[in-house]
């Protein structure tokens, strides 16, 4: 399956990442409108870390061998068995936090409306995530990785 | 004789994922289910968001309508199973017909302890809540009762997502535990009092160090509890949450090894060639101890049932072994615990974070510069990452002091073990 890569050797932390991924899944995908108005109501799935000159944006590395899909007690956190992407069906989480608690990129977070977990969606099967499209150095790429 | 290929007894998270690690080697041979609950497979947690009336019916499978077709699982539901027969290879079921099988997996799960020496103890209006059909029982007894106080026995996860599950219904609750703490596998006692604190403001009462000793009847119905000094409690039902105990009863007699569950190798095997044991009901090595224990939690239960699933299909896969861990969410407070977080003894370090108005709890617990514990409460999102590290047993005697900071992430890790972390199984860097 395709995933997204972090070259943290050519991110320079701008941080247009995160705010393409709120874009995308906001209710308007515009820009201005959703930074107004719905930027409290999502979390970004992707995230930039840094420390000095290093930085680098990292969002659910939809594993293999996916640890939050085994501890998932709903349901909820599952594989798409089309494109393999790790997807949470917010209709059934509850919010417990197993993910969260066995997530060891810690990708996963607590949504918006704190009821529900909140990670990467892969922007549902798109051609280009929104993260990846949007990037200003192809800091982030989106391969495929054979398995 | 016509043997069953695969045959697991029970229908819960470890059985999943059996059916899930067989099917990943082999999507030919039948894999039979028999549960002696009726129900297609649920989400044994959610019975307590059942009960609140937080989910609906409509949300309680755990795999989706049409999942036993799929998967061609013939699933045998309502059906107990009674006993193993080592020597002929078959399971003895209640109707008195046996199923033979070539690969077993006891996936039975655990048994509710209701204590034996509380005075009233048969009353009409006591609990154990670890099944659908208790959230059915319960429902049914509080509106015919129209109870309006209850008393919750043990503190752990089952007893405070009950009690947190009676007072969304309205119901006047109490909840005692024994320990002086509640969560007191993973708590610590600033933890407990953070939580305490959480279930105070949602009016619930708890009482730590105590238990019920009598349960008070009228007309044979729960008419009051006391506990331990002598202090009466209102109730009209209550609910026992003291632990599960493995359900080891079908292998009883038999030579399959047992201490408190069923002792298992990293194959998930018992000691008899192809007969294995996931989930609540086995006893399998603890990551940190290397001891063998029977840790019922759920991640933990599919993980060994997804080990045992591959085996028992001729792969290859050991079990890491068990964290003990809980995440939990208590009236609205995360919670994450992992792992040793109160230290007995020489040799731990202890480092800790706490913001009580937040409120904001980390606390991680070291031996050896390796972290062996850790308790995250308020903020959780980036603990995973300290699962990580205690369950890959990484030296951080590099960046300790940065482990509790609060941008804390990945970029705190040495280089070399971060891209380890991003690049696992089947991960690209």
């Amino acid at each position: 399956m395709k995933r997204v890569v972090a070259r943290e050797e050519f991110c320079i932390g701008c941080r247009l990442c995160e705010i393409h991924c709120l874009v995308q899944h906001s209710k308007s995908k515009k820009i201005i409108k959703a930074f107004r108005e719905e930027r409290d109501s999502i979390v970004p799935g992707i995230h930039v870390e840094e420390k000095g000159y290093v930085s680098f944006a990292l969002q659910c590395r939809h594993c293999t061998d996916a640890r939050c899909i085994e501890a998932c007690m709903t349901g909820a956190m599952h594989r798409d068995p089309e494109t393999g992407a790790v997807l949470c069906d917010a209709d059934k989480c509850v919010g417990c936090w197993m993910c969260i608690m066995v997530c060891f990129v810690g990708a996963i977070q607590i949504g918006a409306d704190k009821h529900v977990a909140s990670k990467c969606d892969l922007c549902m099967g798109a051609e280009t995530p929104a993260c990846v499209a949007n990037c200003p150095n192809e800091a982030i790429v989106y391969e495929d990785s054979d398995e | 004789m016509n043997r069953y290929p695969y045959l697991i007894i029970g229908n819960s998270a470890a059985a999943m994922g059996a059916i899930e690690g067989i099917r990943e080697r082999d999507s030919a041979s039948e894999i039979t289910v028999v549960s002696r609950e009726p129900h297609h497979t649920y989400s044994r947690p959610l019975i307590s968001y059942l009960l609140a009336g937080k989910v609906d019916e409509a949300r309680m499978p755990y795999r989706p309508a049409g999942y036993y077709e799929d998967n061609r699982v013939r699933a045998m539901l309502g059906v107990t199973a009674t006993h193993v027969d080592v020597r002929e290879r078959a399971v003895e079921i209640s109707d008195g017909s046996t199923i033979p099988f070539e690969k077993l997996l006891v996936a039975t799960g655990g048994n509710p302890i209701v204590p034996r020496d509380v005075e009233g103890g048969n009353a009409e209006g006591i609990f154990t809540f670890t099944t659908w059909d208790d959230v059915r029982r319960m429902q049914q007894f509080v509106e015919q009762n129209d109870v309006a106080s209850a008393l919750v026995v043990g503190g752990g996860l089952i007893g405070l997502k009950s009690v947190e599950a009676l007072s969304a219904l309205g119901i006047r609750a109490t909840v005692v535990e024994l320990a002086d703490r509640l969560m007191s596998v993973t708590f610590d006692q600033t933890a407990s009092d953070l939580a305490r604190r959480a279930l105070d403001e949602a009016g619930i009462a708890v009482r730590c160090g105590t238990t019920v000793t009598r349960i008070e009847q009228a007309d044979g119905e729960v008419a009051g509890a006391e506990i331990r000094e002598g202090t009466k409690v209102e109730c009209q039902m209550v609910v026992f949450a003291i632990g599960v105990s493995p359900a080891t009863e079908i292998v009883r007699g038999t030579e399959i090894e047992t201490e408190r569950g069923i002792l298992v190798d990293d194959c998930m095997q018992t000691n008899i060639e192809g007969i294995y044991a996931a989930g609540d009901v086995a006893q399998a090595v603890d990551l940190l101890t290397g001891e063998k224990r029977a840790i019922a939690i759920l991640p933990n239960a599919y993980r060994q049932g997804s080990v045992a699933g591959c085996n028992m299909a001729g792969g290859q896969r050991s079990y890491e072994g068990g964290l003990s861990m809980n995440a939990v969410d208590i009236c609205g407070l995360p919670t994450i615990s992992v792992g040793v977080t109160v230290p007995e003894g020489d040799g731990y370090e202890v480092l800790s974070v706490l913001d009580r108005e937040q409120p904001m709890y980390r606390k991680v617990v070291l031996r050896n510069d390796r972290i062996v514990g850790a308790v995250f409460v308020g903020e959780i999102d980036r603990a995973g990452i300290v699962t990580g590290l205690i369950r890959d047993k990484v030296d951080v005697s590099s960046f300790k002091g940065v482990l509790l900071s609060d941008d804390f992430g990945l970029i705190s890790l040495p280089a070399e073990y971060r891209k380890h972390v991003v690049s696992g199984a089947g991960i690209e860097v």
